[in-house]
Order: C-alpha cells, then structure tokens, then sequence
C-alpha cells in the first residue's frame, strides 16, 4: 500500500523539484538519481504482490476526494482561459461542459455512494507498473543527453526544459494512479492528468503547429474525457457503484452493463488514438522525440487500451463490444496502409503505434480469455520495441540532420551500433520469432475463434501490409553504401546506456515471456475469468519461439560479416566507376545512382486511408451509441 | 503423431526434398522446352547446375550478404521441418515469412539497381500473396478444429470439400510463390523479361548454389499445402494427394509458358481480389454452417 503511494507521489515530488532547479548539474543528478528509485519502487511493488491474487485497499479518502476535486476545477478554469486566449473554443466549450457536470454529480448523488475500495494492484497492475516504472524512467534518462542537443539545436529560444521535465515525471505520477485505482473519480482524475500533460508536451515548442496540434490533442482526449464523465454518471445513478471492480461483477453476474462500458471504452478509443480520434497522435510529433516515445510507448495511449482491457470481461458480443472490436479492426486496417506511404521515420512509428494499439483494443472488445492474453502481451511487447525505435529515430536525427527514411541510407556504414539496435527493434516489430508476431499469432487464433469474419480478415490483410512497410524500412538500414564515414561518436552516453538497454529488454522479453505468461498474465486471467482455458499459443510452439529467437541471436554473432571472398563492385547496367556509386551514362557522363522505396501513393495515399477509417469508425461509432441509447429509451 | 514419426518426417525431408525438387525443377525446364518446341536439357540439368556453381570463384559485393543467404537457407529448412514434423500451420506461415525477409535483406544490403528493384517487387509479392496464405490456414483450422498439420492429415473429412474456393485462391497465389510468369516479378527463369535476375543479380558461385537448394527446399514445402487439401484418415487419399499435386504443378508450368510478365499493379490487385473474393466467401460459409 504504501509502496502504490510512494510510486504516485514521489514522481510528483520530484517533477516540482524539477521545476524549481533549473541547472543542467542538478537536473542531471536528480533525473537519474529519480530514475533508478521509480523503477526500483516498481520492481519492489512487484516483488512485494507477486504471490496475491490482487488485493483491495479501502484507502479512506474524503480529503483526497475534495483535493482532487479543488484540483480539477483549478485545471478546468485554466483549460478554460488557455482555450480563449488561443481562440480554441471547443476546447474551452468541452471543458466548460465536462467538469460542472463532474462537480455537480460528486456533490449531490456520488456524495451518496459508498466507495468501500479506492485502490488495488492485481497482476495487470503490475505488468502497467512495470511497463510505466521501467520503459518511461528510461525514457527520462534519455531525454538528458537529447533535451541538451535540442536547446542546441533550437539556441536563441528560451530555455523550457524545467517544464518538459516537470510534465515527464508528473506524467508518470499520473500513470501510477491511472493503474491502481480502483474508484473510476480518481481513475479520471488521473486520467484528465495525463490528457493535460500530453497538451503541454505536445505544444512544447510553441510553434503554431505545435499550438495547434497541442489543442487538437486536447479536446478529442476532451472528447473521451465527456465519455468518462458520462459513464460515470450512468454508473452512479443506476447502478449505485463508482468501484471499477463492482461495474465488471455486476456484468459478469449476467447484469447488463453495456452502457456506462460503452462510455468508458469510448474514453479508451479517443485516449488510445483510434480512428476517428487517431490524427491526434500524428500531430504530437511536432514534440521532441522523447515525448513521443512515452505517449507511444509507456503512458498515454496505454492508458487508454489498459482500460479497454480491463474492461474486456464485459465486452464481447454486446454493442459495447461490437463497437470497440469494430473500431480495432478497422483502425488497425486503415493505420497499417498508411504507414507504407510514409517516409518521415516518425509517422511510420506513429501509425504502427495507432495500428498495433487498433489490434490490442479489437482484442479487448473480444474479450475472451485469450483475446485478453494477446492484448497485454502485445501491450508489454509494443511498450520496449517502440520505446527503443523512439528513441533510435531521435538519435539518428540529431546525428545525421534527418528523420527521413530515405535519409538513412547506408546507415549501417554510417552509425554501426544505432543501425543494428534499430534493425532489432524494426524485427521485433513484426517478424518471428520476436514478441509482437507471437502475440499478433496469439490475436489471430482469438480472433478465429470469436468468429467474427470480418476482423478476420481485416487482420490478415493488416499483417500483410505491416510486413510490407517494415521490411522496406529494413532495408534500407542493411544497405553497404560504399564510402560511408562513421559519426557515431558524437552520441551521449546517457543515450547509448538506454538504447543498449531497451534492446537488451526487446530480446529478453522474448526469450522469457513464457514465464511472464504463466506467472503473470495466466494468473490475472485467472482471477477475472475464474476458469483456466487454454491459451491460443501451446507452450510447445512458445518454446519453439524462444529456441528460435536464441539461433536469430546466435547466428549473426557467429557468422555476421565473416568472409574471405574476393570483393567485386556491384553491377549498374553501365560501366561502374569503381566507386559502386557512379556509371558511365551512354553519352560518356558519370552518372550517380540513387535507390528510392516505394510508396505505393496510388495505393495508400494517406489522407484516403485516413478518410475512409475516418467515416468507416464514425459509423461504427455513432450506430453503437444510437442502438444503445435506443435500446434505454 | 508422435515424435517417431514427426522425427521421420523432418528426416525424409531433410534428405528427400533436395532431390525431389531438383528433380521437379529438371522436369519444369524439359516441359517447358517442350512447350516452346524446343529440345530442353537433360532432366538432371538443375542439379549440374548446382554443382558448376559450387566451384566458381568466390566472389561477393560486400561481406554480409552471403550470410543472409544462408540463414534463408537454414530458415527455409527449419520451415519445412515444422511442416513435415506435423507442426502448426501458423508457425509454418511466419517462419516461411521470416526466411523470405532474410532473402529480400541479403538483396537489399547489395545496395544494386537491379536487386533492388527486385527486393522491392518481392516485398510487393509477399504482400499480394500473405493473406491468402493466411486464409488457407484460418480454413484448414475452421474444418479440421486444428492448426497442426499432424491433425489435418489424420482428419476424418478432406479439406477440399468444405474449402474449394481457398483451394483455388491457393493455387492462384502459388504462381507467385514458384516465381512463375506472369508474377515472375522480382526474379525470374525466362530470359525475355525486362529484369531477368532481379533479386539475385549480385549473387554467385556458392551463394547462388545455396539460393537454388532453398528453392527446391520451398517448393516441395509449397505443394505440401497442395497434398494437405486432399488428404485425410484414409489410406488411398495420400496418392490423390500426390497426384493433384502433379497435376498442380503441371497447370503452373502451362500458365508459366502460356502468358507474359504482368504489372506489378495486376499482381497485387487480383491476388487480394482473390483473397477478398474466393477466401472470404469460403469462410463465412464456413462460418455459417458449423
């Protein structure tokens, strides 16, 4: 218990020292020095509820109820003000609606309803805990050495990184709350947090894009945040609770609870960045790349499938379900052809993330006991490898001036040691016998054995696409580009020390994760479904996976780049000026050659994909909610 | 099926499978010279091949690309291991898919115009063909309640029955997946073509030697999926079995001969319309009926 408060306050303790210590040495020190103690904490956590099957505190809390509630109206008012100040009204409309209607049902019915449990930790806890105490205090470690080269690179602008810093750690804080609490007032309280710090992460710059992406995050994440208020409203008035484990009892009992899951998972999608809410992440890439390592990987988006998945014992094959698996399977579609038309390194990473979060949320909207095991596998998997090519694209883009793929030529001759974590990285995302395919595998069986055609379907042209654009990525980092100078050496350490970690956990993971299966993940199933099925993968084919991963990782260390061959230039279908760069054209002229991927724009213009999931997922949405509200009437 | 007979499974495939593809590769060059009106070669030409290119000099572009060769190699094998071992249908598939990556790398780390070009056409084929090969096992599962190829051989009713029109959708996609006109894209045996080697334009000697082994690994692997159609519990199915696979075979070498190179567009647009089309409707009603 008192571990949990710890891992929600000290964060917060920390990003106000943060904020007041504006020198680089003291930064440094106290980033690092909070670093180690956040994911030490979440590790002791672990150890320390590792044998309970999830315990409940009941956490007597009137004053954290009027504090938090002081707090919301505080943040309300300044949404409201920063709203008209940059004559972004909805945003300040949304608000404007949203927390009177909060304020109003705390006092007068949610005054009444007594919360017997505010707080638990059980095993998805602790995977989030895990995920958010390990993956995002890297992330801050790393943001040391880059947010030094950024205030470089950006000289003359003033210096906001006490700010950036400030908003990384209470961003954590905020995630640590989201996990553990169990009372859905907090739950949004901290949730709104974390809608807030993404805002000012993401308008960091204060460019006019960055304003004008930064709203727009805010008030689609508004958008889901009305969702909550409302699902939680519904709950409290009909159902007579505020507890997230009584809502999913009562609904597992055979009650009818598809309108306040409805809500909340409507809250999930915005949060998780499906479409028609998913431009919202595309445009916090104007932020500095660290930010977009921990909203894509460790908070933020997570937050909103972390809900969706806890939610899943109650979705299904009910509207509420239908409509999130619906939303999934089509984000993860449409996200998946929009990726292969792009060349900016970190779109490709914002629509795998929008297509990888589109496959854990249709798993969640399933929600049988093995959907349910994919979707966290794929939620801890997806958290390493995309941290690590995060940060891997932010490196190379201050080293080499771009973070465009066709820029990253040759970048093997260039920057060794970036290229291979990057080329581990891009192979866990997609390819067997890495952590993301087996659970891709294990969404698939689930999806097959739910019997829904249509996400079928939807999954196995998604899975061909995302091979098709991953694998163009890849090869453009294993290209011998000859004459290549090596400038890997003006990297931080801080950077090299947590990309050579995240690569290490990208292979570990995999090699362990039939252990994390059965002691974590099998054991929460367990719980919540109180019935032991079997799991989409067999444990012969898992360690089938693990011995497989073991001779991928063995082969290159004993035989990469061993010959005794002769060496011969490259054929050009012209005479070769020795250089394998340069042929001679047909009127005698050097000609340089220059190899560009495909694009497929015919294909896979962005803005068509966008639009046709776009209107596919409103309709999805808004038939879901008319049948529901209909259905009450 | 037990682990004796998983383990004779793997065995026979180790040894047999060289030979039996080199042989049908043999075969493929006589017919279809046969159908140009030519004499062709002897049948054991591709394995003459094989061994003139095992004492060439050696010689490479860079020192990583032979290296990915081989594991497309060792990763092809390990593929039709799984298969003939009685593995899962869906192992199978993402294997095959890790050892084909390893293939499209080794021509893209050559950094040459020509192999490229074609690893960006072979990327395009992968995905033209990935959902229908993913299909296929989604039906075989749907009919028989398993992935592993050790349940599908011993089930009580033939897949054929219930799923003619992955069936067909298979056969179609195959014609990619043997690199035969006119989706011979990315590489290809017809020397009329406008990119003839693609892929393998910077490959020689041994490697070469190496890429034709794991082909002739594949494609016997390949019309396994063929065999798993037509086989069941029955003792004389496993001879249909083999004979559809001939006859397969057979239609492949004729559409191979009878069209030229189509666009890449043409590729990718029918093999998903098939999937869409032949694979969907087969699944639903699949899904309709059980």
């Amino acid at each position: 218990m008192s571990t949990i408060l710890f891992l929600i306050l000290f964060p917060f303790v920390v990003a106000l020292a943060l904020l007041v210590l504006k020198t680089d040495a003291a930064r440094d020190v106290i980033v690092k020095v909070a670093s180690v103690v956040i994911a030490a904490a979440s590790v002791y956590l672990t150890v320390q509820y590792f044998g309970s099957g999830g315990e409940y505190f009941e956490f007597e809390g009137e004053i954290v109820n009027s504090l938090m509630m002081g707090i919301e109206i505080c943040l309300a008012v300044i949404i409201f003000y920063l709203g008209v100040k940059y004559k972004k009204y909805l945003a300040s409309l949304l608000v404007a609606i949203q927390t009177p209607i909060m304020v109003w049902f705390e006092l007068s019915v949610g005054h009444g309803i007594h919360v017997t449990h505010n707080m638990y930790v059980d095993r998805l806890s602790l995977v989030m805990v895990l995920i958010i105490g390990i993956i995002g205090t890297l992330i801050c470690w790393y943001s040391i050495g880059y947010m030094k080269d950024f205030q470089h690179h950006h000289h003359g602008e003033p210096d906001r990184r006490p700010w950036f810093f400030f908003l990384m750690f209470l961003f954590l804080a905020a995630m640590f709350g989201i996990v553990v609490s169990n009372n859905l007032v907090w739950l949004y309280f901290f949730w709104e947090i974390t809608t807030l710090c993404s805002f000012f992460l993401i308008g960091y710059t204060k460019t006019k894009e960055a304003i004008n992406n930064s709203f727009r995050a805010l008030i689609m994440n508004l958008f889901g945040g009305l969702g909550f208020v409302l699902g939680i409203v519904v709950l409290g008035n009909f159902y007579e609770t505020l507890e997230l484990d009584q809502m999913l009892a009562i609904g597992l009992m055979g009650g009818s609870v598809v309108v306040p899951a409805a809500l909340l998972a409507f809250a999930g999608i915005t949060k998780a960045a499906q479409m028609p809410f998913n431009s919202w992440l595309l445009g916090a890439m104007v932020a500095p790349t660290p930010t977009s390592a921990l909203l894509h990987s460790s908070t933020m988006v997570k937050a909103g499938v972390f809900l969706i998945v806890k939610l899943s014992p109650v979705l299904g094959w009910n509207l509420a379900g239908i409509m999130v698996m619906l939303v999934g399977g089509i984000t993860f579609l449409m996200a998946s052809f929009a990726a292969i038309s792009q060349s900016n390194a970190k779109r490709v990473l914002a629509y795998s993330t929008v297509a990888n979060l589109g496959l854990i949320v249709a798993c969640g909207g399933i929600g049988t006991y093995a959907a349910v095991w994919a979707a966290i596998m794929l939620i801890i998997f997806h958290a390493v490898t995309k941290s690590l090519l995060f940060l891997c694209v932010g490196t190379a883009e201050h080293n080499i001036g771009s973070r465009d793929i066709e820029d990253m030529d040759g970048l093997f001759g260039r920057m060794p040691r970036l290229a291979t974590f990057m080329i581990v990285g891009i192979a866990g995302m997609f390819l067997a016998p890495f952590g993301m395919l087996i659970s891709k595998w294990a969404a698939l069986k689930a999806v097959i054995d739910s019997g829904n055609v249509l996400l079928v379907m939807m999954i196995v042209f998604g899975s061909a696409a995302t091979l098709f654009y991953w694998t163009k990525w890849l090869g453009k980092m294993v290209a011998i580009v000859a004459k290549r100078e090596n400038i890997q050496q003006n990297v931080h350490k801080e950077e090299w020390l947590v990309l050579s970690s995240l690569t290490v956990l990208t292979i570990v993971i995999c090699l362990i994760f039939p252990v994390v299966s059965s002691y974590l993940i099998v054991p929460y199933l367990e719980a919540v479904y109180s019935t032991v099925a079997a799991l989409a993968l067999s444990s012969g084919n898992m360690y089938i996976m693990s011995a497989m991963l073991a001779l991928v990782v063995l082969l290159p260390l004993l035989f990469f780049g061993k010959t005794n061959k002769k060496i011969v230039p490259i054929y050009m279908a012209g005479v070769n000026l020795g250089d394998d760069l340069t042929f001679l054209g047909s009127m005698e002229k050097p000609m340089p050659v220059s190899l560009r991927n495909w694009y497929m724009e015919d294909y896979f213009a962005e803005k068509r994909m966008n639009v046709i999931g776009v209107i596919a997922t409103v309709v999805v949405l808004v038939a879901a909610f008319s049948m529901i509200i209909g259905g009450v009437l | 099926m037990n682990l004796t007979t998983s383990l004779i499974g793997i065995a026979a495939y180790l040894i047999l499978a060289p030979i039996a593809g080199g042989l049908l590769a043999g075969i493929d060059r006589k017919i279809s010279a046969r159908m140009q009106g030519r004499y062709g070669p002897p049948i054991l030409q591709p394995f003459y091949d094989f061994f003139k290119l095992m004492e060439k000099e050696p010689i490479t572009v860079n020192k990583v690309q032979d290296f990915y060769i081989m594991c497309f190699l060792i990763f092809i094998i390990i593929t039709g291991c799984f298969f003939f071992a009685g593995g899962d249908l869906l192992l199978v598939i993402f294997t095959l898919t890790l050892a084909s990556i390893f293939l499209v790398v080794a021509a893209f780390s050559s950094n040459s115009p020509y192999a490229q070009v074609g690893a960006e056409r072979e990327l395009l084929q992968m995905m033209a063909y990935e959902p229908m090969v993913l299909l296929t096992a989604v039906g075989f599962y749907l009919v028989s309640g398993s992935f592993n190829v050790a349940d599908i051989v011993t089930g009580e009713v033939m897949g054929i029955k219930y799923l003619p029109g992955i069936f067909l959708g298979f056969v179609f996609i195959l014609t990619i997946k043997l690199r035969k006109s006119p989706f011979d894209l990315s590489m290809s045996h017809h020397a009329h073509q406008e990119l003839v080697k693609g892929m393998t334009t910077e490959f020689s000697g041994r490697t070469l030697a190496a890429l034709e082994i794991a082909h002739w690994y594949e494609n016997i692997f390949l019309l396994g999926f063929v065999y798993l159609f037509f086989v069941n519990q029955a003792a004389w199915t496993p001879v249909l079995a083999v004979i559809v696979c001939l006859v397969v075979y057979f239609i492949e070498i004729l559409i191979d001969n009878s069209y030229a190179r189509m666009k890449w567009q043409i590729a990718i647009n029918a093999s998903w319309i098939v999937a869409v089309t032949l694979g969907f409707v087969n699944l639903l009603v699949l899904y309709f009926m059980g």
